[in-house]
């Protein structure tokens, strides 16, 4: 009984989904473990507002708090020096506020 | 049934005889389409990933935070300010926060210095102390027990004895903070407490409450800006949203240059297959049989290419820190955070990817082949 | 066994470059009989063996086999009938390149599902009785002409059919190769199988076992004589 190119690849394929399978149930185990309890604690209480995923300028590293200005100083959508700009939206609609007055029909929830 | 499958398995036998025959050329097709897939996957599943991570670590973010603003930029907030908002009702505690920051041409890196809220026990800092991240740990080669000496604004060297260094698992959000006392901020960058803080944190009573207070401060403190928790986290949604989409844009250019390549190959029907099709059906071979085998070569190509292109990208992201995307993220930052997110995987994700990348190729296979496949066998007489 | 009634077959009908390569044949063609048709090149002989192996359909006309019109039966019915009743040994041999002489055999058996180890074994029986047992490993495009066609006989039996159908089967072949395929033919007659071939090799219309000689001009069946067996 020699194999056939097709049990090796239909093998090939069952391996395959087998994985796929294993990655699905290693994320619903594992995922919902892992919350990451540490710096969400440390946020509660430092009272930190963002991440310190990019560090290289004041509005990409406090997205969040920069001035509505700072990032595009020139226009909203224009380019800046630094790669993170180019990976950065402006903050095209800032929240409810705006930053500054109610905006009518915006309830929190 | 079981002839049905014994017919498939044939089909199968003979597709991938017929794919052996062009070895390098359709390993090579094989290999590009499920980098393709890996890279577009590895996109999808840390810009997810990340996304709701940072929804759960910022979800306990101050609920608000004010600033003030003077000609359209963030300037310092005064005590009466704190003093307008105190007594708010609903507001359960408000405190004047001062964090800033700092470049440090020692190691070219920006931080942020901060100084922990007064009721943080764990934290309480006394003068001359400092608490560092693990990226300024890395950075300047500091650990617990060291000094720390930073050239101030003010051209005044400060020497810092690093009391401890936070918790590495907390590094998403604490990489590149100098926790110092009050007294060493506003030494630090000359700043008496007359001027303030760097801006105002609110806690409420009750989070529905959040806009009534606002709008009431906002009456009190026209020159304010509020920025709530929902607007921290709507920010980071649409940040990584758009991350997402511009990368996925990106490699659109190379998935159209792989659906060239991929239609090429497969449209490209030589003179050779058209006659391999002839000679299946002049031997008993059906139009659905011949295209029954040209389904199986798109759906073995793109199902493994899938298949693998996932698993790679989900070990990727989540085993290995998704270290291919890292520059990407880094930018020119010096510090950057090492952490491992929390493995996720959203169906509808998935499915898009493999509607996106498997349906195509499969079509592109089969569509070409239709014609040929119901022309007479006769032409392999002539 | 399979009777034409007027039997016509036009190409590009209604254009320029219309071919009326069959014109209203009648005939038939006995089972266990070896036939061969004969004529020049163009006479429409193999766009008849077509028609006969129901590769093709007729403009007009009807063909029957056993007394059951087939001509204008669906795609589906006619692969059916084809690759019950039929064996095609084609004038290039039509090997597919690049695959192995024993997938080869057994392709016309693929769409069947038939149990591989005993197909597989079949395959090998083949290949053994037309004497190329060692080649089942080679692929097709490695073999010498006489060895295609011995692959190409061995894939026209895969379906063990009833009739063989060969177009000019000794074109590419030599007097030696010849005498060998007319060998070969005379085992096949001698397990019952109908041949049906085209020619204009003298040494076919004179072989020992042909039954049937028919002669094609132009299109037309000119003459269906008994051979002569002196």
């Amino acid at each position: 009984m020699s194999i056939r190119k097709s049990d090796l690849a239909l093998g090939f394929l069952g391996l395959a989904a087998l994985s796929l399978l294993a990655v699905i149930a290693h994320a619903l185990i594992s995922g919902d473990a892992r919350h990451p309890a540490a710096a969400a604690r440390l946020v509660a209480e430092l009272g930190l507002t963002d991440l310190a995923l990019f560090t290289e300028a004041r509005y990409t590293r406090h997205p969040s708090q920069a001035d509505l200005n700072t990032p595009f100083q020139d226009h909203p959508m224009s380019f800046d020096h630094f790669p993170t700009g180019s990976l950065i939206a402006p903050p095209a609609r800032f929240g409810p506020t705006g930053g500054f007055a109610k905006t009518p029909g915006e309830g929190a929830r | 049934m079981k002839s049905w499958i014994a017919r498939q398995r044939y089909l199968i036998d003979f597709t991938l005889s017929s794919l052996l025959r062009r070895k390098v050329r359709n390993l090579i097709l094989f290999a590009v389409y499920a980098v393709s897939i890996f890279v577009l996957g590895s996109v999808m599943l840390f810009s997810h990933a990340i996304r709701r991570e940072a929804a759960q670590i910022l979800a306990s973010a101050p609920e608000i935070t004010i600033q003030k603003l003077v000609m359209g930029r963030h300037d310092l907030i005064g005590q009466d300010y704190l003093d307008a908002v105190k007594n708010i009702r609903g507001v359960r505690r408000a405190e004047g926060r001062l964090w800033g920051y700092f470049y440090d041409q020692a190691s070219r890196a920006n931080y942020t210095l901060m100084v922990p809220p007064p009721d943080d026990a764990a934290r309480a800092l006394a003068p001359g102390e400092t608490m560092i991240g693990a990226g300024v740990a890395r950075a300047r080669g500091a650990s617990q027990g060291s000094f720390l000496f930073l050239l101030s604004p003010t051209g005044k060297m400060f020497k810092l004895k690093v009391k401890s260094i936070l918790d590495s698992a907390s590094e998403l959000v604490s990489a590149d903070l100098v926790l110092v006392s009050a007294e060493d901020f506003r030494r630090f960058y000359r700043l008496d407490s007359a001027r303030g803080f760097t801006d105002l944190a609110l806690k409420v009573r009750n989070s529905r409450e959040i806009d009534t207070i606002i709008e009431k401060a906002s009456l009190k403190l026209p020159d304010a800006r509020f920025i709530t928790r929902r607007d921290i986290l709507r920010t980071y949604e649409s940040i990584f949203s758009w991350r997402e989409g511009l990368l996925l844009a990106l490699l659109g250019a190379s998935i159209i240059a792989f659906a060239i390549f991929a239609f090429d190959k497969a449209s490209g029907l030589s003179a050779e297959e058209r006659r391999e099709i002839g000679i299946l059906k002049a031997v008993g071979w059906e139009t659905g049989d011949v295209l029954a085998m040209k389904f199986w070569e798109g759906a073995l190509i793109s199902l493994a290419a899938f298949l693998s292109g996932v698993v790679l990208a989900y070990a990727h992201v989540f085993f290995f820190d998704a270290g291919l995307l890292a520059p990407v993220l880094k930018g020119w930052s010096v510090i950057y955070p090492q952490f491992s997110l929390a493995p996720h995987l959203d169906g509808l994700q998935i499915a898009t990817l493999a509607f996106f990348t498997v349906v195509p190729f499969s079509a592109a296979t089969i569509i070409p082949i239709w014609k040929a496949a119901i022309t007479d066998p006769d032409m392999v007489m002539r | 066994m399979i009777s034409l009634d007027n039997v016509c077959k036009t190409y590009h009908e209604g254009r320029e470059n219309e071919v009326r390569a069959v014109r209203e044949v009648s005939l038939e063609i006995g089972a266990d009989r070896t036939t061969v048709i004969r004529g020049p090149s163009g006479s429409g002989k193999t766009s008849l063996l077509t028609l006969i192996g129901c590769l093709s359909r007729p403009s007009s006309g009807r063909i029957r086999l056993g007394g059951e019109i087939i001509s204008g039966l669906p795609e589906k019915f006619m692969t059916g009938i084809r690759r019950q009743t039929f064996g095609f040994i084609f004038q290039r041999f039509n090997l597919i390149r690049g695959i192995t002489v024993l997938e080869n055999v057994m392709l016309p058996a693929y769409p069947l599902g038939t149990d591989h180890a005993a197909l597989k074994a079949r395959a090998g029986e083949l290949l053994e009785m037309l004497e190329i047992p060692g080649k089942a490993a080679m692929n097709a495009e490695q073999l010498s002409g006489g060895e295609a066609q011995r692959v190409a006989i061995a894939r026209a039996l895969i379906n063990d059919p009833q009739m063989v159908i060969a177009d000019e089967p000794t074109a590419n072949l030599d007097t030696r190769l010849t005498m060998q395929f007319l060998d070969i033919v005379r085992t096949l007659r001698g397990q019952g199988k109908t041949m049906l071939m085209t020619s204009h090799d003298p040494r076919i219309w004179s072989a020992d076992m042909v039954d049937t000689i028919i002669t094609m001009e132009d299109g037309r069946v000119t003459a269906v004589e008994a051979a002569d067996r002196s």
